[in-house]
């Protein structure tokens, strides 16, 4: 079971104090979170991707880079990367460069954006967010597996002869997870390839979830990746804590009441019972997170939304000094009764041992484009 | 089969004379479907309740309770009556507000009948101006006789009197739910619940993809 955080990076006012940090803070807050989240054991930090105020959020290969280069163990990912308005030939490159640079320590979580401009801002059309999905992963897909890419579809210029460098470290692309939050099309196309799924869960009601989370099973197991409940599941999680449960409900309820989601919508109560936000003791944080899988089988990560709504840096760590306190029990918890053939999430070692060891795919070739510019527009004059 | 008729009222106060409209018109289609031998069940949705969830709603992105009932009504209602009072010379926010919730798709090719009520009868162009543009972008298909209800409406009873044309549209209504003859079901647009009962084979998104189709 890998446990980890998920940040989108809000750049959001403290209700308390009216404070707002700058961009700069936010940015290194988010690097002094990630640090934190190894030092607590542990095992994933997940960013990205927003391109517009308030969010720090775009460029995520660049923090999880920078990132890497301070921490040792963690897995680097994200959440999401814009399959639909990001062109899938720079995801190829960025997302191998990465592997590269973090010795393999990093995955990626494919979503569709929830922004509406977004799509023309990239010059795409958000009528066609499933579409671009599909069509841009095939191609993502390729671009890792195939040296030497031919190509044309509907959404970017065609490729002849396309080799997308670096290539994955080992002969091994990075790990893919797909997040939808209602889209039955996106659990259909992880279960086809064999990735993972997964689901927001946080701003939803857990039927919701659940629904997805079986259908995405369903159709592994239809397409011959193994049973339903050898899927990869991954899952979202909210909480606030304190030792004291009425300590929490009192310190948080003000981030809530404004919370850029749902702020000024449902009460703290109704929203806790409707959704897996829990605001309360460790121990009810514990219990609440080990009933996940009461809907959603045993499954594979899960992430903690714990930096947002304006929380300051400092009660954020404290968060997570408390998360660190129960990571063991959790661990426990996930562990008892987790039948031997459920898988745990694939790594890049997991995934360079099935491959039968790692392969330098290094494609060696001379240099016969740079500069060739100038010499197509003299043909071209003449 | 059981023909469901769902009433769908936006009265605000208790009593409220939408909801005392959309009694008489529950009751005259009850009574029109079936006198065509019709087996029906007719359900009323009241949104005045719903307020809350669907202010929440509009900010969650979900239902929850008794507004996920209501919705799940609609969605599966073979004729739908929709009564609003007219505020500020058009529905009300409130009624909207549940029309705007609704999954697109959810009443496409359902049969309509559209009332509303106000102080006056100055209103009553509503139906035509507001009502019916709007359940003809839901691609249903709207009876030709609206109701509208003036407060004096409830005391008259003269040639054009209320009750004759709660009638005339309920009638409008029972016909094309048909009865005697089966009615070709309306093509509807696929919803997220079709997808999850009968996923769209990844194949085949795939080809559909890389062609001419919107998705």
């Amino acid at each position: 079971m890998q446990i980890g955080i998920f940040t989108v990076g809000d750049v959001t006012t403290d209700p308390t104090t009216g404070r707002t940090p700058s961009e700069y803070e936010r940015i290194k807050a988010t690097v002094a979170i990630a640090r934190k989240a190894e030092e607590i054991g542990l095992d994933v930090f997940a960013t990205g991707e927003h391109h517009n105020p308030p969010f720090i959020a775009s460029n995520p290969t660049a923090t999880l880079a920078y990132i890497g280069a301070q921490i040792e163990r963690i897995i680097l990912s994200t959440a999401t990367t814009l399959i639909t308005t990001t062109d899938p030939v720079l995801i190829a490159e960025d997302y191998a460069k990465l592997q590269h640079l973090t010795d393999g320590r990093n995955d990626l979580m494919l979503g569709r954006g929830n922004t509406g401009p977004v799509y023309p801002w990239f010059g795409k059309d958000i009528r066609q967010g499933i579409n671009l999905a599909v069509e841009n992963y095939a191609l993502l897909r390729r671009l890792w597996s195939e040296d030497v890419v031919d190509w044309e579809g509907r959404f970017r210029t065609p490729l002849q002869g396309y080799t997308s460098t670096p290539r994955p470290l080992d002969g091994v692309a990075p790990f893919v997870w797909h997040g939808s939050i209602r889209s039955p099309e996106i659990a259909e196309q992880a279960a086809y390839y064999g990735d993972g799924f997964f689901h927001n869960h946080i701003f939803w009601p857990a039927s919701h979830t659940e629904q997805m989370v079986r259908l995405y099973r369903e159709r592994f197991e239809h397409y011959g990746h193994g049973r339903a409940d050898q899927a990869i599941v991954g899952l979202g999680g909210q909480f606030f804590m304190r030792r004291n449960s009425q300590d929490a409900v009192r310190e948080f309820r003000p981030y809530f009441d404004n919370a850029p989601v749902y702020g000024h919508g449902p009460s703290l109560e109704d929203f806790t019972r409707q959704t897996p936000l829990t605001v309360g003791s460790p121990q009810e944080v514990l219990e609440r997170t080990l009933s996940f899988r009461d809907y959603a089988g045993d499954y594979q990560r899960q992430l903690f939304l714990v930096d947002h709504a304006g929380l300051p840096l400092k009660t954020v760590l404290e968060q997570l000094d408390l998360l660190g306190e129960i990571l063991p029990e959790m661990r426990r918890g996930f562990a008892e009764g987790r039948p031997a053939h459920v898988p745990d999430a694939p790594t890049h070692a997991s995934l360079v041992a099935a491959a039968g060891g790692a392969r330098d795919v290094a494609v060696h070739a001379e240099d016969t484009m740079t500069g060739t510019t100038d010499r197509a527009t003299a043909e071209v004059d003449a | 089969m059981t023909t469901r008729i769902v009433v769908v009222s936006a009265g605000l106060s208790v009593p409220s004379s939408t909801k005392l409209l959309a009694d008489k018109l529950g009751d005259a289609v009850q009574r029109a479907t079936g006198a065509r031998g019709l087996e029906v069940e007719v359900r009323h949705v009241e949104l005045r309740p719903l307020a809350h969830a669907l202010a929440d709603h509009l900010l969650t992105g979900f239902a929850t309770g008794p507004l996920a009932d209501a919705i799940d009504a609609v969605r599966h209602a073979d004729g739908v009556v929709v009564v609003t009072p007219v505020f500020s010379a058009s529905y009300s926010g409130l009624f909207k507000t549940f029309v705007d919730v609704l999954e697109p798709g959810t009443l496409d090719g359902t049969p309509v009948l559209i009332a509303a009520t106000a102080g006056t009868a100055r209103h009553s162009l509503v139906l035509d101006h507001a009502l019916r543009p709007l359940f003809a972008y839901l691609r249903t298909v709207v009876v030709p006789t609206g109701v509208f209800a003036a407060s004096e409406d409830f005391g008259a009873t003269d040639d054009g009197s209320l009750d004759k044309r709660v009638e005339r549209a309920a009638g409008e209504l029972a016909a094309l739910l048909g009865g005697g003859a089966a009615r070709p079901p309306a093509p509807r647009r696929r919803s997220v619940d079709d997808e999850f009962a009968a996923p769209t084979p990844f194949e085949q998104l795939l080809r559909e993809a890389g062609g001419d189709s919107v998705r």
